[in-house]
């Protein structure tokens, strides 16, 4: 079971529950679970919206758009049916905050989504896991079945009028699948490859109806916005970027783990006072801000606000709030080429820039690591990368290249002294080498 | 490629819970090819991997051709045209577990099975590859053995692991 850990600077909404047995329905309800739905019911879908729209609650997954502006994009009538899809298929390397959510909470990714629905008239709701996630799907699967039990799920939810019904979906390994259009194909039963757009999944999604995708952290934190308020949800973070957020400290760090930060928290204090500053006291090298695709960030660039729009003044994405910190006993070389080479592995090949620029890249990354690149190799991957941005049509290119062209731009003097035959500066002796697949 | 069509569902290649579950597993969704990946990974969980017989039978009880069934399957990196071990070690080696010594977990698994990358062993209790991120970075270097999450390894406990493993086996097979 993974680790929990907790500092007195967190605040706990999202992770109220964690730990206390709230996958279990009626702690949930001691817990005061399932009141945010009973006084969305009473309220209506409009005022769901608002609250919503006033909470500056910003998507979770990394794009970090108002799921309130998302869900008023729903057109009020339909000719298909409407649809909720959850989006649990967290793969970006350095995120694992959903997985605890799962673990701990499943009921409030389910009220979370009975709220969506209600607010957009969809009857059904998607709660899709990625199939790595097999044991948390069974206590999602669970926690379903105890919701339907209860008339929470099904037809007239709570003795209401509405229906709502929530099916569970696996996945089955594809990073490609976290973006949305990919999901639904995948939901769809497809290959997961993107769809063009427009039309946006609002208007056209799931079945070729109106669809609502939005990620398992912000669908868990719906309730928590309607029990306590928009206002003061909004209240905890920084302008336009309401709330908290679940931080996930991982790489050289002493204390790795999800805590649960307001948004803005700074990152410095992140990683010294929270995390505990760097695994054995050695000196930071470099932090990656939002899972594996933000640009990298300097030692210098650490005194930051980490919320959407500060980290993206600073040049990088607060992205999944994956937070990875690298010492500087590490070859930033090796680890711009175990970056490129998940990319280059996940790309699904539909889009020519993505899959033949992260081969490239993957492929010059490699030969530089081993000491045979040639000083032309260093501006060639940035023009590639350069090359690849906005030409996909998901972000996977982007994901792959933003970061390379950080590491090249922030780092060059380490490239260049992998050069000439010399051996990577960083090599232990014995240690093994990162063998590319 | 065998012909799917004409063959009766009484046949079925699952077992009879299987069977049952993908009976329901159909008729959950607005359209029944959604069922198509949950049901490849819950039969290739029973088979062992994506047969012929199993490719024919689902493409029947989805009622697409097997074609693009494969096509589909191929997509998915969990799903395998190939048996692997009875336990599959899957090391995640993507940046968190890497900075925490995934490659030496990595390695030690190799040593203690005596077979490389994507290896399976000549028992064909255990089978060994390297994975992209599991979501456990802040549990690192993690690994997943078939469904099962192991959290911060250190290479000295890799023998253990494998014990544990080796047990469970042997009081299965009584």
């Amino acid at each position: 079971m993974p680790r929990l850990v907790s500092h007195p600077d967190e605040v706990k909404i999202v992770s109220r529950r964690f730990g206390m047995g709230a996958e279990k329905i009626d702690r949930y309800l001691e817990l005061g679970g399932y009141q945010a739905v009973k006084k969305c019911l009473a309220q209506g879908s409009d005022w769901i919206i608002e609250e919503m729209k006033a909470s500056n609650l910003r998507g979770r997954g990394g794009a970090g758009f108002s799921a309130g502006m998302k869900w008023s994009f729903v057109p009020k009538q339909s000719a298909k049916p409407k649809y909720i899809l959850v989006n649990g298929d967290e793969s970006e390397p350095g995120t694992c905050k959903d997985h605890l959510i799962f673990l701990h909470d499943p009921h409030a990714v389910i009220e979370g989504t009975i709220i969506a629905g209600l607010a957009v008239g969809a009857k059904m709701g998607f709660i899709y896991l990625r199939g790595e996630y097999r044991y948390l799907l069974e206590i999602m699967e669970r926690a379903v079945a105890d919701a339907y039990e209860r008339g929470f799920l099904g037809v007239n939810i709570f003795g209401s009028d509405k229906e709502f019904q929530v099916i569970t979906q696996t996945g089955a390994g594809a990073y490609e699948v976290g973006e949305e259009s990919a999901l639904m194909e995948s939901l769809e039963g497809k290959r997961g490859v993107p769809r063009i757009k427009p039309p946006f999944p609002a208007v056209v999604g799931l079945y070729g109806g109106p669809t609502v995708i939005n990620n398992a952290e912000t669908i868990a934190t719906v309730p928590h916005i309607i029990t306590m308020g928009a206002a003061a949800y909004a209240a905890v973070g920084t302008p336009r970027n309401g709330g908290t957020r679940l931080f996930g400290l991982s790489g050289h760090i002493e204390k790795p783990g999800i805590y649960e930060l307001p948004m803005g928290y700074n990152l410095k204090k992140m990683i010294y006072e929270v995390g505990g500053g760097v695994r054995g006291g050695r000196k930071l090298k470099a932090v990656v801000p939002g899972g594996s695709s933000t640009p990298v960030l300097l030692p210098e660039e650490i005194d930051l606000g980490m919320d959407f729009d500060q980290v993206g003044k600073a040049g990088s994405m607060l992205g999944s709030g994956g937070v990875v910190v690298i010492d500087d006993q590490t070859c930033i070389v090796e680890f711009a080429l175990r970056t490129i080479s998940f990319y280059a592995h996940e790309s699904c090949g539909w889009c020519i820039p993505c899959r033949e620029g992260t081969d490239w890249l993957k492929k010059s990354l490699t030969r530089f690591h081993a000491g045979f690149g040639a000083a032309s190799d260093i501006d060639n991957m940035q023009y590639l990368a350069e090359n690849m941005l906005g030409r996909t049509f998901c972000p996977l290119g982007d994901a792959a290249a933003m970061p390379t062209i950080a590491f090249v731009k922030k780092f060059r003097k380490e490239f260049e002294d992998h050069l000439n035959g010399k051996p990577c500066p960083f090599a232990k002796e014995g240690a093994p080498q990162l063998t590319v697949v | 490629m065998s012909e799917s069509n004409g063959k009766s569902a009484s046949k079925s290649i699952f077992s009879p819970e299987l069977a049952a579950r993908f009976d329901a597993l159909v008729q959950k969704y607005p359209a029944k090819r959604s069922a198509l990946v949950p049901m490849l990974l819950y039969a290739q969980d029973e088979v062992g991997s994506l047969t012929d017989a199993l490719v024919a039978e689902v493409a029947e009880r989805i009622e697409i051709t097997e074609l693009e069934v494969r096509n589909v399957a191929s997509y998915y990196s969990m799903l395998r045209f190939k048996p692997a071990g009875k336990y599959n070690i899957q090391v995640c080696t993507n940046i968190s577990c890497m900075l925490c010594g995934a490659y030496e977990v990595y390695e030690r698994f190799q040593e203690e099975l005596g077979v490389g990358p994507k290896g399976v062993t000549s028992d064909g209790l255990f089978s060994i590859e390297e994975v992209e991120c599991i979501g456990a970075c802040c549990w690192a270097p993690a690994v997943q053995i078939n469904y099962d999450f192991h959290d911060e390894l250190t290479p000295d406990q890799v023998p253990d692991i494998l014990s544990h493993y080796r047990t469970k086996a042997q009081d299965k097979g009584k």
